[in-house]
C-alpha cells in the first residue's frame, strides 16, 4: 500500500462519520489514543462480544460491511449486481485478508507511534528537567549577582567612608603640621630668649670669676722655653696681617694650582684617548667606504667633511689641538659626527644580523642546525686532509726548487705536463666525436622517416585517388562504407610499419592505448636514460579515432627534418579523421 | 704576630709620640714614658691628681697633663725631666685642653665654654677667646698647623672664626648659615672647612679658607640629620653619615652626591664577601680546616674564627626605642683607610657590624659581622688593613686579602676595649680596662703560628 492510501485509511478511521456509522462499537467512541495503546484487548473482546451481525441483519449488515471496506478502499465483498445473496468466499476472504494486513500494519504503526512517542515523552521529561535546572542555575546566579552588587555598594561605602577618613586625617595632618610650626616657632623664640639669658649669666660669671681675688688663673713655668721654630714672635702689626692674608691666599692659590693642574693632565689623558678614538673610527668607517660608495649621499658628503677634518688632525698638529678651542670644538664635532656614523652603521649591520637570522630561522626548518654542524664538522675533517695534502705539495715544491734541478728535470717535468694536457685533450675529442656520431644517426634516422613519410603521402595520394574515382564512378552508399575500413586498416599498417622502424633507432617511441573515451589527447611523458634527444608518444584510440601525440623532449633541439615528419604525420593522421567522419555522416 | 707584656694603665690614657719613638701612659697620678721598641721606663712623672687627659706637643717634647677636677694643667719635657710648668685655670673650671699645633701653646676651654684660654709656654702670655660653641666638635686645626677653625655662639646666630695658629690672629671671621652648628672639620689639604648643623636638620655647608661658601647640602628634610663626618685623606670625598642609616659621599670639586652607601639588614650583594665570627667552644678542632692552634694554656677554650657566609645573609638589628633621644640608629663611624680607597662604617642599630666599601667601585666590598658590638676600629696609617676590637680578647683584622681574628695570650683576661696603631704600622697598640699591650705585626706575611684564624675571600 502507497502512503497516502495509508493515511486516509488512518483518517478514515479516526473520522467522525465513520464513529457515527457505527456507532453500536463501543471502541470507536473512546479516544483513539487510547484505542490504540488497548488495540489487542478490546479486539478479543470484540470476537466474544460481538452482537454486530445476527440471523436478521445479514443484509444490512453485509451492505453495511461493504460501505465500509469500499470506504476504505477495497474491492467489495459482495455486489448487489451478481444478484445472489451469497456472499463471494473469495472475495470476503481477500478482503479480510487485506483487513488484516491493514490491520497488522495498523498495530505496526502504532508500536512504532508508541515507541516514538515514549522517546518523545522521555525527551521532553529530560528537557524539562534540564530546564528547571537551568531555572535554579539561573536563579542562584540572580542572587549571586544581587549579593555581589549587595557587596559592591558595601564596599563602594566602605571607600567613601575611608576616603571621608582620609580627608579628615589629612585635616588633622595638616592641623598637627601647623601645631607643629607653631610650637617650633614658639620653642625657638624661647631658645633664643633662654641663650641671650644664658649668655647673659656666662657674662656675669666670667665677670665675677675675673674679679675674684683669691684664685686667680695663673701659669707657673720654670723658664720660658723657645718656639718650636727658633723664631722670635713678632708684634701684631698691619704687616703681619697682611702677611697672614697673603699667606691664605698663596695656600688657596697653591691648591687651585694643584687642582688645576691635576685637571689638565686628566684633559690631556682623556683627549688622547679621544685622538685615539676617532683615529680608530676613521680606520673603521674607511674600512666599509669602498664597500658602501654607492650608499646614500649624505654620507657621502659626511666623509668628505671627515676628509677635511683628518687633514686638521694631523698627528703634527696634535699639541696645536690640545690646546686652541676652535680645534677642540673641531675634534670633538668630528668625533661626534663619526660616532653618529658609526652608530648607524652598527645599527645597519644590526638590522642584517637579525634579518640574516630570521632567514637562518626559516630554513631551520628544513635542515636543522645540526645537520648544519654535523657537515661544517664532515668538512672540516674533509679540510684538514686536503691542508696536509697541499702542505707536501708545497714542500715538495719547495724541495725541488730548492734542490739544484737542471734543464733536464724540467723540460722532463714539462713533458709531464704536456702529456697529462694532450690526454685531456683526446678525452675530450673522444667525447666529441661520440656526440658527433649520435647526431649523425639521428639525422639519418630523419631523413629515413622523411622518405618512408614520402612513400606514404605518395600511397595516400594513390588512396586518394582511388577513392575520388569510387566515388565518382560508383555512387551507392552501401560501397561507400566498405573502402573507408580498408583505408583505415592500411594507415593503421602504416604506423605500425613506421613504429618498428622507428624502435631500431635510439628513440623511443611509445605507443599507448587508452582506454578513456576522452577525446583529449593523452601524454605519457617519457624520460629516457639515453642521450636521446627526442621521445615520441603515440597515443592510439582505436574505437573512435587515432590520436597521435608528439612529445618532445624540450631540452634538446628537435631538428627540422623530424619536426617536418612529425608534422606531416600529424596531418595526415588529422586527415583520416576529417574522412572517418565524413564517412560517419 | 707578636704581643708585648701587659702594662697597667688608667683611664685609657697611653699614647705613643707623634715621632712613634716613645709611649706615654697614665698610670693613675703617675705618667711613664717608654721607649717604644725596647719598652724600658725613660721616665716617670708625678702628678698632683689623677690625670684625666694626656697629650703629646706636636714636636714630641712636651707631655700635657690635665686634671680636670682642680682645673689643672702640667706639662712635662722629655728633653728636661726638671723643667716643670703648672697651669691652673682656678675658679673658672676647666672641661678640655689640648696643644696647639707649634706644641708652645695650650687652649684651655673653661667650664660652661665660657672661653677659650690660651696660654704659651715662650712667653706666658694669655689670651681668651670668648664665645666658643659647645658642640660635638668646636675646635678644629688644619693639617699643616696654620689656622685654627673655631665655632662660635653670638646672639644666638653660629659663626666661625679662623685664627693664624702661629700669633693667634683672627683671620676670618663669618656667620654659618645653621640652625644650630655641631661641629666643623677641615679638609686634609686646609683649603675646605665643612660645617655641619645639629642632628635637628641635615645640613652640611663647605666654606672655603677665605669664609666664602663653596656648597650646602642638604640631603632630606624634617627627620634627624647628620650623625657623623669625615673627611677622606685625599680631600676628593666628603663621607657623611646620617640617621637614615645612609652615607653619602660628596666629591670635591662639585661638592655634589656621587653616590650613597646604604645599610641594609639583608645584604643581597654577591659582590661583597660577609665574614661572620664564629665563636667555637671545642679544643682542637679535627675536622676545621681553618687554623686552630692553641697557645700556651687553654684558659680561653672560646676560640672565635671567620667564616664566609652566602648571600643573602641577614643581620641582626636593634630597634631603637622611639621615645629616648639619640636614639642608637645612624651611621656613627666613618674611617677612610690612608689611600682613600677604603671606607669602613658602622651603623649603629647593627652594632656588631662593620662595613668596608671600595671608593673606586664605589660598592660594598665586605661586610664584618661580630658577635658582639663592635666597640672601635682604625686604619693602618700605611696600609688598607682595617683593626677592630669588639671588647673580648681578641683583635679583628681584615685587609682585601682576607680577615684574621687573633687571640690576644695574656693571662687574665685582656679585654680589648681601644685600639691604635703605631704611625709606622707596624705595631699596634691594645688597650683595656686597666692595661695595655703592643701587637706587633710581622712585615711579611702574617703569621699563623699563633692563635689565628684566617678566613680569605674566595
Amino acid at each position: 500500500m502507497s502512503k497516502t492510501s495509508y493515511c486516509a485509511y488512518l483518517t478514515g478511521f479516526i473520522s467522525p462519520e465513520v464513529k457515527d456509522t457505527c456507532s453500536s462499537s463501543v471502541e470507536c467512541r473512546s479516544p483513539p489514543l487510547i484505542q490504540f495503546s488497548q488495540s489487542s484487548v478490546p479486539l478479543h473482546r470484540n470476537y466474544i462480544l460481538s452482537t454486530f451481525c445476527t440471523e436478521h441483519n445479514v443484509q444490512e449488515c453485509l451492505s453495511h460491511i461493504n460501505q465500509e471496506v469500499s470506504s476504505l478502499g477495497l474491492p467489495p465483498v459482495w455486489t448487489e449486481s451478481s444478484g445472489s445473496s451469497e456472499m463471494n468466499v473469495m472475495a470476503v476472504l481477500n478482503c479480510m485478508y487485506d483487513l488484516i494486513q491493514l490491520h497488522h500494519r495498523g498495530l505496526r504503526t502504532l508500536e512504532n507511534m508508541e515507541v516514538e512517542q515514549l522517546k518523545s515523552s522521555s525527551n521532553v521529561d529530560h528537557l524539562q528537567r534540564t530546564s528547571t535546572q537551568l531555572k535554579e542555575q539561573l536563579e542562584l546566579s540572580k542572587r549571586g549577582n544581587t549579593g555581589l552588587l549587595e557587596r559592591e555598594r558595601q564596599l563602594h561605602l566602605k571607600v567613601k567612608s575611608l576616603q571621608n577618613c582620609l580627608k579628615n586625617e589629612k585635616d588633622e595632618v595638616q592641623k598637627l603640621q601647623n601645631i607643629i610650626a607653631s610650637r617650633a616657632s614658639q620653642y625657638n623664640h624661647e631658645m633664643k630668649r633662654k641663650e641671650r639669658e644664658f649668655t647673659k649669666l656666662k657674662e656675669r660669671l666670667n665677670q665675677l670669676l675675673v674679679d675674684k681675688k683669691e684664685k686667680k688663673q695663673a701659669i707657673d713655668v720654670l723658664n720660658n722655653i723657645g718656639r718650636a721654630d727658633g723664631k722670635r714672635s713678632l708684634w701684631k702689626t698691619q704687616k703681619t696681617e697682611a702677611k697672614h692674608e697673603g699667606e691664605m691666599y698663596k695656600t688657596l692659590l697653591s691648591d687651585y694650582d694643584t687642582r688645576q693642574r691635576e685637571m689638565l693632565l686628566e684633559n690631556a689623558e682623556l683627549k688622547k684617548v679621544l685622538q685615539q678614538i676617532k683615529k680608530e673610527m676613521v680606520s673603521i668607517l674607511s674600512l666599509r667606504k669602498p664597500i658602501r660608495k654607492d650608499d646614500k649621499h649624505p654620507d657621502a658628503g659626511i666623509q668628505a667633511d671627515s676628509e677635511d677634518e683628518e687633514q686638521v688632525f694631523d698627528s703634527s698638529k696634535e699639541s696645536v689641538g690640545l690646546f686652541s678651542v676652535h680645534a677642540r670644538e673641531k675634534l670633538t664635532n668630528s668625533i661626534r659626527l663619526q660616532w653618529r656614523r658609526l652608530k648607524s652603521h652598527v645599527e645597519r649591520l644590526d638590522s642584517q644580523a637579525s634579518l640574516a637570522q630570521m632567514g637562518e630561522n626559516k630554513t631551520d626548518d628544513a635542515i636543522s642546525r645540526e645537520t648544519h654542524e654535523e657537515e661544517m664538522d664532515r668538512l672540516k675533517l674533509e679540510i684538514q686532509p686536503c691542508k696536509d695534502f697541499i702542505q707536501t705539495q708545497q714542500q715538495l715544491l719547495q724541495q725541488q726548487l730548492s734542490s739544484p734541478c737542471d734543464e733536464e728535470t724540467t723540460s722532463l717535468l714539462s713533458n709531464c705536463y704536456m702529456l697529462q694536457e694532450r690526454e685531456r685533450f683526446r678525452e675530450e675529442w673522444k667525447t666529441l666525436e661520440k656526440q658527433r656520431n649520435l647526431f649523425e644517426r639521428e639525422r639519418r634516422n630523419c631523413t629515413e622517416a622523411a622518405i618512408r613519410l614520402s612513400h606514404e603521402r605518395k600511397a595516400f595520394e594513390d588512396d586518394r585517388a582511388v577513392w575520388l574515382k569510387h566515388q565518382f564512378l560508383n555512387l551507392s552508399p552501401f560501397a561507400d562504407l566498405r573502402k573507408p575500413q580498408m583505408s583505415k586498416s592500411k594507415s593503421c599498417f602504416l604506423i605500425s610499419e613506421t613504429e618498428s622502424s622507428a624502435s631500431s633507432a635510439p628513440e623511443k617511441l611509445i605507443k599507448c592505448r587508452s582506454d578513456t573515451t576522452s577525446p583529449t589527447p593523452r601524454c605519457v611523458p617519457l624520460t629516457s636514460a639515453s642521450t636521446a634527444d627526442m621521445h615520441r608518444t603515440v597515443c592510439l584510440v582505436p574505437e573512435k579515432r587515432y590520436v597521435v601525440f608528439i612529445c618532445t623532449n624540450h631540452d634538446m633541439p628537435v631538428t627540422n627534418a623530424a619536426l617536418v615528419v612529425c608534422y606531416e604525420l600529424f596531418m595526415l593522421i588529422f586527415y583520416f579523421q576529417i574522412n572517418q567522419t565524413k564517412w560517419k555522416d | 704576630m707578636n704581643f708585648s707584656e701587659v702594662f697597667k694603665q688608667s683611664n685609657q690614657l697611653c699614647k705613643v709620640s707623634p715621632d712613634g719613638k716613645y709611649l706615654a701612659t697614665c698610670v693613675q697620678y703617675r705618667l711613664v714614658v717608654r721607649d717604644v721598641s725596647t719598652l724600658q721606663i725613660l721616665q716617670l712623672y708625678t702628678c698632683l691628681d689623677q690625670i684625666s687627659h694626656m697629650d703629646w706637643s706636636s714636636d714630641s717634647l712636651f707631655i700635657l697633663c690635665a686634671m680636670y677636677k682642680r682645673g689643672l694643667v702640667q706639662v712635662w719635657s722629655l728633653e728636661q725631666p726638671d723643667w716643670h710648668c703648672k697651669i691652673d685655670e682656678g675658679s673658672i673650671g676647666l672641661v678640655s685642653s689640648r696643644w696647639s699645633p707649634d706644641g708652645r701653646h695650650i687652649l684651655n676651654t673653661t667650664e660652661f665654654h665660657l672661653r677659650v684660654t690660651v696660654w704659651s709656654l715662650c712667653t706666658k702670655a694669655v689670651s681668651y677667646i670668648k664665645y666658643p660653641k659647645a658642640c660635638q666638635k668646636g675646635i678644629d686645626f688644619s693639617r699643616d698647623g696654620c689656622y685654627m677653625a673655631l665655632a662660635e655662639r653670638r646672639d644666638c646666630k653660629d659663626y666661625v672664626s679662623v685664627f693664624v695658629c702661629d700669633d693667634w690672629h683672627l683671620l676670618r671671621h663669618f656667620e654659618t648659615e645653621t640652625q644650630d652648628l655641631a661641629g666643623l672639620e677641615w679638609s686634609p689639604n686646609g683649603c675646605v672647612l665643612a660645617v655641619w648643623d645639629s642632628c635637628l636638620e641635615y645640613k652640611v655647608l663647605l666654606y672655603s679658607l677665605d669664609g666664602r661658601l663653596l656648597s650646602a647640602y642638604s640631603a632630606y628634610e624634617w627627620s634627624l640629620g647628620v650623625k657623623s663626618v669625615t673627611w677622606s685623606p685625599n680631600s676628593q670625598f666628603l663621607a657623611i653619615g646620617s640617621y637614615d642609616e645612609k652615607v653619602r659621599i660628596l666629591n670635591h670639586i662639585t661638592w655634589k652626591k656621587i653616590t650613597q652607601f646604604e645599610h641594609p639588614s639583608s645584604i643581597n650583594n654577591t659582590k661583597a664577601v660577609v665574614y661572620k665570627e664564629v665563636e667555637k667552644r671545642t679544643a682542637v678542632g679535627s675536622d676545621d680546616l681553618s687554623l686552630h692552634i692553641t697557645i700556651g694554656t687553654a684558659l680561653y677554650n672560646t676560640r672565635s674564627k671567620y667564616e664566609i657566609c652566602p648571600s643573602p645573609v641577614q643581620i641582626p638589628v636593634v630597634k631603637p626605642d622611639p621615645d629616648r633621644a639619640n636614639p642608637k640608629i645612624g651611621v656613627s663611624s666613618l674611617a677612610f683607610s690612608s689611600d682613600s680607597r677604603y671606607l669602613a662604617t658602622k651603623n649603629d642599630n647593627m652594632a656588631s657590624v662593620v662595613w668596608v666599601w671600595d671608593m673606586q667601585k664605589m660598592s660594598l666590598v665586605a661586610v664584618l659581622e661580630q658577635t658582639s658590638a663592635v666597640r672601635c676600629f682604625q686604619w693602618d696609617p700605611c696600609r688598607p688593613r682595617l683593626a677592630l676590637c669588639t671588647g673580648n680578647t681578641t683583635l679583628y683584622l681584615w685587609s682585601p686579602a682576607g680577615c684574621v681574628s687573633v687571640q690576644v695570650p695574656t693571662e687574665g683576661g685582656f679585654q680589648v676595649q681601644s685600639l691604635n696603631w703605631h704611625r709606622s704600622g707596624d705595631s699596634l697598640m691594645l688597650l683595656g680596662k686597666e692595661q695595655l699591650c703592643l701587637c706587633y705585626m710581622d712585615t711579611d706575611q702574617e703569621d699563623k703560628s699563633l692563635g689565628c684564624s684566617f678566613c680569605l675571600p674566595s
